[in-house]
């Protein structure tokens, strides 16, 4: 076998020798031809007439001469001129020397009656499919593969021949892919290609399935032969298939994205709502000082390790800043828990006007340490670049947040269903009069739920420091969703949190394609409105015979 | 709790007082706006004419939601959505009478909609160009969302915070709505650059003064509905449901149906207030709806004391006065901080507001000086004691 293996590979090689070969002089062939026919393509430029400019572009090339790329440059450019009594078209460089376009040598003296050759949009469009089609050969890849999507989108036939040299030669299949495409998409809009080549060419192109796979089917279709049409029809049927999968893929991601962000803002809000029936407007707020607590402790990473010296060390700034933001979010909310709240239990409404105070006043008191714009925070290598899947491309920073939130989410069923205070919290969640008489100090419990609560708001703020701005208002924007999650999703169940903020984040996220993201939210609260009609105490609601006084 | 009873005593005549003192202001401002020459120090500024007729209005506002609030425990953090729409149906009036006056000079479009290529005007905003059809609107379209809502929101029983929250939701919707442009209301810049009311310049002292009158009538009238409301036997009712619910619904009140009516009224008053506040500030636009300015006016009540009708007026008032007098000095950036303190201060030390306070003490005062009476004739041997019931 490997005998065999070997046998074929030389013949292989000898194979791609003889093609170079032919290539080289078919190259030489061309080259005399070339000589001639450059005078006759230089001599377009001279006449002042955007027809012949453009004839000129595209015969040019065509040509495959030495110069053609300097020549569309300057062109493209405006440093191309010419001189009509020499007969001589000048090429200016950026550095202000002029060259002969001809033979890309500088000229010994500079006519008198230079003058630029004019362009307007159709020669630009020349220019364009000249360009593509002369950086077909370039060494580089990248190139090549940007002057192959260029010639897709053009469709010059003149490129044709470029093309398929370019593919013989090709080594790297992706730039090979593209340049196939390109030669299909030519062959397709070519009047003189046959039919059969035509339908593989539509086959190719559905292959490639994007919104410019789309475009030109759809131009292909309303002309062509029955045939053709019939096999470009289907191809189109089965590109919006996939593009609408795709997008309904991609709605359900940003849905997911959007859920465990509300998630995170809301699950807090839901713990002291569920134990003490207390709207805390200041939530909102704990988020907000979340973010701002991880700006803080960015700016004495940068004032203490510089980024020349520690290039990691913003990296480590988002695992020092949750945990920091737990305590500080946390000691403010156990603060306010116990200096204001617990004097309001029998009052729920009142709580509510005395936490907006607080909201107020927290709020006016960052905008004065520091100041009312948004300030910057640093996203770590880890959140700032993004991969591509299935044509779907995901952010790092937002996969985090998705990763983060379940994390939060698990960590507090965690302490909820094994710890000790979790069960004394679930206890008090379900009946205060009982739990206290079995001896759990219902007020402990209620400043250590609170400032829970908090914590959880303050973490989400380190997240959402990684996708908002960061400015003293930014926990107002998330108070009414989160307040619609716990509304939605019912209190005293995490589940119902979990299930009313990716629901939420989902349906605004499909709502928006068609309404708008604006009318997007407004249906959803008008939804959210509608449907507490129906379960006034929340889709997963605690049971219970007790009345509501 | 706090029952109507409470409240009773003394009641009427600060009813007449504050009525008198409606009736003085609505007289005696224009007098000061208009007869007195500019140079005199008596002389009032119309500047001054309009803010003061913007804090009768936020006392409206304030009435309104103190009768669904203080009398009925519905905390509507939605008020301002209808103070805004009334507002808005002013506005359209107001911009009608535009006319071909605007800047692009188009006869029956408004500005807005020629610079948004509006073909024509839409459906909505046929009728306002007459003034019975404005302010029919000022009551219908809040009464009419007020029902809505109400007719949704009480027949399941939401009650408490979870109404709270659906009604700023509902303000917090009405706000994005209105941003938007091709919703029909100007947008982000909201409907402006008013000219004529009734023929009138909104900008002449003399309309100034009028608006300034009208208001004090309005608050004057919506005073004595209220105060008929709440002394009526629905007012009991209505006071049973916000210290019971459950009772009262047991002992066979339809509550739902009465929470609806106060609500629904409550919103037209609220409507009225905001229509009289546009043609005094010369504009009306989104951020009306802003969940915060429903919040703020909860917090004037508060400060009044819920529950006293007169209250809700003057906290309006006062809150009101104390704003603009901090924002315009060097304390600007601690206003808010006063603000949240007075959130928080006021539930926290001052629940009942000034004037509730005020009656307790006067309450308290008169049963230590019965006490008194009474001991001071048992001790006289005057008084006979009182047979045993």
């Amino acid at each position: 076998m490997p005998w065999r293996s070997l046998y074929r590979d030389l013949a292989m090689m000898r194979f791609i020798a003889r093609l170079c070969l032919a290539g080289v002089l078919l190259a030489g062939l061309a080259l005399q031809a070339r000589a001639q026919d450059l005078d006759a393509i230089l001599g377009k430029f001279l006449t002042d007439s955007y027809s012949d400019t453009d004839a000129g572009v595209t015969a040019l090339a065509a040509s495959g001469a030495p110069t053609a790329a300097l020549v569309v440059e300057a062109l493209a450019n405006g440093r191309l001129a010419f001189s009509e009594a020499e007969k001589l078209v000048v090429i200016n460089t950026k550095d202000g020397k002029q060259l002969d376009a001809k033979t890309g040598k500088p000229i010994a003296s500079v006519p008198a009656d230079l003058k630029p050759v004019r362009i307007n949009n159709r020669v630009r469009r020349a220019i364009d499919a000249a360009t593509g089609s002369l950086t077909l050969l370039s060494p580089d890849p990248g190139r090549r593969f940007q002057a192959a999507e260029a010639v897709f989108k053009a469709r010059d036939a003149s490129a044709l021949a470029t093309v398929e040299q370019a593919i013989e030669k090709e080594q790297f299949a992706s730039v090979k892919k593209a340049l196939v495409e390109a030669r299909a998409a030519i062959r397709l809009t070519s009047p003189d290609t046959s039919e059969s080549d035509k339908v593989a060419a539509v086959e190719i192109i559905e292959k490639r399935g994007d919104q410019d796979a789309l475009a030109l089917l759809r131009g292909i279709a309303t002309t062509a032969s029955p045939i053709v049409k019939l096999a470009a029809e289907t191809a189109i049927a089965g590109i919006e298939r996939r593009l609408a999968l795709l997008s309904n893929v991609q709605n359900a991601w940003y849905g997911i994205s959007l859920g465990s962000v509300l998630l995170l803002a809301a699950i807090g809000l839901a713990i002291t709502f569920g134990v003490m029936g207390v709207i805390n407007m200041a939530h909102g707020e704990m988020v907000m000082l979340g973010a701002y607590t991880t700006f803080v402790v960015q700016e004495i990473c940068r004032a203490n390790f510089p980024a020349e010296t520690h290039p990691h060390a913003l990296d480590w700034t988002l695992p020092i800043a949750v945990p920091l933001a737990f305590v500080v979010t946390a000691l403010v909310g156990a603060l306010i828990e116990r200096g204001i709240i617990r004097f309001l239990y029998a009052r729920p409404l009142d709580t509510l006007l005395a936490t907006w105070g607080v909201s107020l006043i927290l709020q006016q008191a960052v905008r004065v340490q520091f100041g009312p714009n948004n300030r910057e925070v640093g996203a770590p290598s880890y959140m700032s670049s993004y991969f591509d899947v299935g044509g779907i491309s995901i952010t790092y920073g937002r996969l985090w947040i998705v990763v983060f939130s379940i994390v939060v989410f698990a960590g507090l069923l965690f302490v909820l269903r094994v710890t000790p205070f979790g069960m004394k919290m679930r206890a008090v969640t379900q009946n205060r009069r009982m739990a206290a008489s079995m001896g759990i100090r219902t007020p402990l419990v209620d400043t250590l739920a609170f400032a829970l609560g908090s914590g959880i708001a303050g973490i989400a703020g380190v997240a959402l420091s990684q996708i908002d701005n960061v400015s003293p208002n930014l926990g107002q924007g998330y108070i009414i969703d989160s307040f619609m999650v716990v509304v939605f999703g019912g209190v005293g169940n995490l589940w119902g949190t979990l299930v009313g903020a990716m629901s939420l984040g989902i349906v605004n996220k499909f709502l928006e394609p068609y309404a708008g993201a604006v009318l997007g939210k407004i249906v959803v609260l008008v939804l959210i409105i509608l449907f507490i009609q129906k379960r006034p105490r929340g889709l997963f609601a605690l049971k219970g015979r007790a009345i509501e006084t | 709790m706090m029952t109507g009873r409470f409240f009773a005593a003394g009641a009427d005549r600060r009813v007449l007082v504050m009525i008198a003192l409606l009736v003085a202001a609505a007289v005696i401002v224009p007098i000061l706006s208009l007869g007195v020459r500019p140079d005199s120090t008596l002389h009032m500024p119309p500047y001054m004419v309009a803010l003061t007729g913007k804090y009768l209005c936020y006392a409206l506002l304030a009435l309104s939601l103190d009768l669904v609030w203080g009398y009925c425990g519905i905390l509507s953090l939605g008020h301002g959505a209808f103070f805004a729409l009334g507002g808005y149906a002013m506005g359209m009036y107001l911009m009608r009478q535009i006319g071909s006056r605007g800047v692009y000079g188009n006869p029956i479009l408004p500005d807005f909609m020629v610079f948004l290529n509006y073909p024509k005007l839409p459906w909505y905003w046929h009728g306002f160009d007459m003034f019975w059809f404005a302010a029919l609107m000022v009551l219908l379209v809040p009464g009419l969302l007020a029902f809505c809502f109400g007719w949704l929101a009480f027949r399941s029983r939401v009650t408490g915070v979870y109404l709270s929250i659906i009604t700023q939701a509902m303000t917090y919707a009405l706000l994005l709505a209105f941003f938007r442009n091709d919703f029909g209301f100007g947008g982000n810049n909201g409907l402006t650059d008013f000219k004529d009311i009734l023929g009138f310049n909104v900008q002449a002292d003399g309309t100034r003064a009028a608006l300034f009158a009208l208001s004090c009538l309005a608050l004057i009238l919506t005073f004595l509905i209220c105060r008929a409301v709440v002394t009526s036997k629905l007012g009991k009712v209505l006071i049973a449901i916000r210290d019971a619910e459950s009772r009262t619904r047991f002992l066979g009140y339809r509550v739902e149906s009465y929470k609806l009516f106060v609500f629904t009224l409550s919103a037209c008053m609220a409507g009225v207030a905001g229509a009289l506040y546009v043609p005094q500030v010369g504009i009306i636009n989104p951020s009306e709806f802003a969940p915060g300015n429903s919040i703020e006016a909860v917090i004037w009540v508060a400060v009044g004391g819920r529950g006293t009708l007169v209250g809700a007026a003057l906290g309006a008032v006062v809150v009101n006065y104390a704003k603009t007098f901090f924002t315009s000095g060097p304390l600007a950036p601690y206003w808010l901080f006063m603000l949240g303190a007075l959130f928080i201060l006021v539930t926290l030390l001052l629940p009942k507001g000034i004037v509730g306070t005020f009656n307790a003490w006067r309450e308290s005062r008169k049963a230590t000086e019965a006490a008194n009476a009474e001991s001071a004739a048992l001790e006289d041997g005057v008084g006979e004691p009182k047979p045993a019931e």
